[in-house]
């Protein structure tokens, strides 16, 4: 079955003022659609990305050249990612419809390329 | 790609486990702060947090959740330390404690939270030194681990007031020199006074039927009650009146379920449906007035929880044991002298002997003149004429307590009640065969 990799924009500091209560809530939704995908078996695996520390390699000439980067002070970064099995982008848009994360950011879903080989 | 060994667990979390966490959080790193640190401790607890939330939702939530916040709390704060030079004779100490702390928490996740610690938060936010309403805001955001939005929505004050309230409050323990400390045993009982007195302002301003969010003030009751728990279960504070005072708020709770219809509208005691009392709180509210009979002390909240008690037996309004009410609001009134208790009592004495006896009791009170401005006077007395047939009277009464009553509910409640006395009344003189009048 195809995959699909949802990679979750946010912008840091908007969650700066939130209740103990609301933080605890916000946590519940984004378990509760976890146990979700997870019980359909839809859920490959997901991870958060370090805030600090980024980096950015480009090359420069002959040079590799690496910045420092994106900072989690810029107006938008990537908190994580989840990778989905699905059936195709209609499959995987019923899937994110309510996923908590749209409250609070945009995500963005790219299907996996296995170039026509079987997942390993 | 195979990540399934790597999905995330999930684990519901207790409920409310965030706030009474940040809560004792906060109180163990401001023990070790200082008092006067305490908003680089409160600091340190919402970047805990804001780690959970941004961590967990892809992680799972880890076995130990509480261990898990703790230690990264931790962690934040020896950071502070190494950055804020105030605070760097604090490191030491923070080094040493985190140990013991991580390992009382390393024993699972229901180990007591820092008991002391939260103990002590309690008695500084109660502290004589600050005004009640200061002590309860306090208390909430300190003790109960509300945020500033939230007690502003819970006391329908605007969030600058609130803030400005906290900022006040938080100045002067610092210039009183306030400790985190329990206070000695000397000091202990007027100390514990006014932690009660918060306690029961917090579950008041929760049951006092508002315009404001009933979901909202429904928690404050709950808080009040939860607090009141936490005394009883520290041999320090686990005395008969804590048990009187925790009886009283459960046995009142009990009846919140039943106390607005689906409107929002007010039901009277009497007109309440029993079956949507809470049973669970009525049994713990009776047992908990049975352990606070251990002492000699008889204070106010013992007769209060026993009012409260006759109440939540009684199988329906018409066999409460008035007898037995009105002993006990005898005996309030001899420890609390107040109006509102007479008032209460008269209209006990109304259902025992009757309405004219009743709006006698209720002159006596009226005539004392403290209670000039308080809605419920007239209202009650409209009530009582409406009893002995004098409608007219009975509907400038409801007038005049329309006049005083402040909030949503109660407006309409005795609206309701004006519109049924105008109704009767042109019945009664359009009718060609009125005896009355």
């Amino acid at each position: 079955m195809p995959q699909f990799m949802l990679i979750l924009h946010e912008t840091p500091g908007d969650f700066a003022k939130l209740s103990p209560t609301e933080i605890q809530a916000i946590i519940e939704r984004y378990g509760a659609w976890t146990m979700k995908v997870a019980a359909a078996g839809k859920l490959v695996g997901g991870h958060k990305l370090m805030e600090n520390g980024g980096k950015v390699v480009a090359k420069a000439g002959d040079q590799l050249k690496l910045v420092d980067g994106p900072y989690s002070e810029a107006k938008e970064v990537v908190g994580g990612y989840f990778i989905l099995r699905a059936d195709d982008y209609d499959d995987v848009h019923q899937w994110i419809e309510g996923h908590p994360h749209l409250d609070f950011g945009r995500i963005e879903v790219r299907e996996v390329d296995f170039m026509g080989q079987p997942e390993s | 790609m195979n990540m399934t060994r790597e999905r995330p667990e999930v684990r519901a979390l207790v409920e409310d486990l965030f706030r009474h966490h940040a809560a004792a959080m906060l109180a163990v790193l401001t023990r070790q702060f200082g008092l006067e640190n305490i908003e680089l401790a409160e600091e340190v607890v919402q970047d805990a947090m804001l780690q959970a939330l941004r961590l967990w939702p892809f992680q799972g939530v880890p076995a130990n959740p509480r261990g898990w916040l703790i230690q990264v709390a931790r962690n934040k704060a020896l950071d502070l330390t190494r950055r804020n030079t105030a605070l760097q004779r604090r490191r030491k100490e923070l080094e040493r404690s985190s140990t013991a702390a991580e390992a009382r928490y390393a024993q699972g996740p229901d180990t007591d939270d820092f008991g002391d610690e939260r103990l002590a938060m309690i008695f500084a936010c109660a502290h004589p030194a600050l005004v009640p309403e200061a002590r309860v805001a306090l208390t909430l955001k300190a003790a109960c681990g509300f945020s500033v939005t939230e007690i502003a929505r819970a006391f329908l004050a605007s969030e600058p007031t609130i803030a400005q309230r906290l900022v006040r409050a938080k100045k002067l323990i610092r210039e009183r020199g306030v400790g985190l400390s329990l206070p000695d045993a000397k000091e202990l009982p007027e100390r514990l006074e006014s932690v009660l007195q918060v306690i029961y302002l917090l579950f008041n301003e929760g049951h006092s039927a508002s315009a404001g969010d009933a979901l909202v003030r429904h928690e404050l009751c709950g808080e009040a009650i939860w607090l009141a728990e936490l005394l009883a279960r520290r041999p320090e504070t686990s005395r008969p009146k804590v048990f009187a005072l925790l009886a009283l708020m459960e046995l009142q709770a009990a009846r919140l379920p039943a106390r607005l219809d689906e409107s929002g509208d007010l039901v009277l005691l009497a007109d309440q449906d029993r079956s949507k009392w809470d049973g669970r709180l009525i049994d713990r509210g009776l047992r908990h007035l049975d352990q606070s009979s251990a002492g000699d002390e008889l204070t106010s909240y013992h007769l209060q929880a026993g009012i409260a008690a006759v109440h939540a037996v009684a199988v329906d309004h018409a066999s409460t044991d008035w007898d037995r009410l009105l002993g006990l609001y005898d005996l309030l009134l001899a420890v609390e002298p107040s109006a509102i208790v007479a008032l209460n009592r008269a209209v006990v004495v109304a259902m025992r002997d009757g309405a004219q006896a009743g709006l006698e009791a209720l002159d006596a009170v009226a005539s004392a003149g403290s209670l000039r401005e308080y809605y419920l006077l007239p209202a009650t007395r409209a009530d009582l004429l409406r009893q002995l047939d004098r409608d007219e009277e009975a509907a400038a009464c409801y007038e005049t307590a329309l006049a005083l009553a402040a909030n949503g509910p109660e407006r309409r409640f005795l609206q309701a009640r004006l519109h049924r006395c105008r109704r009767d009344r042109a019945a009664v003189l359009s009718s060609p065969f009125s005896s009355r009048d």
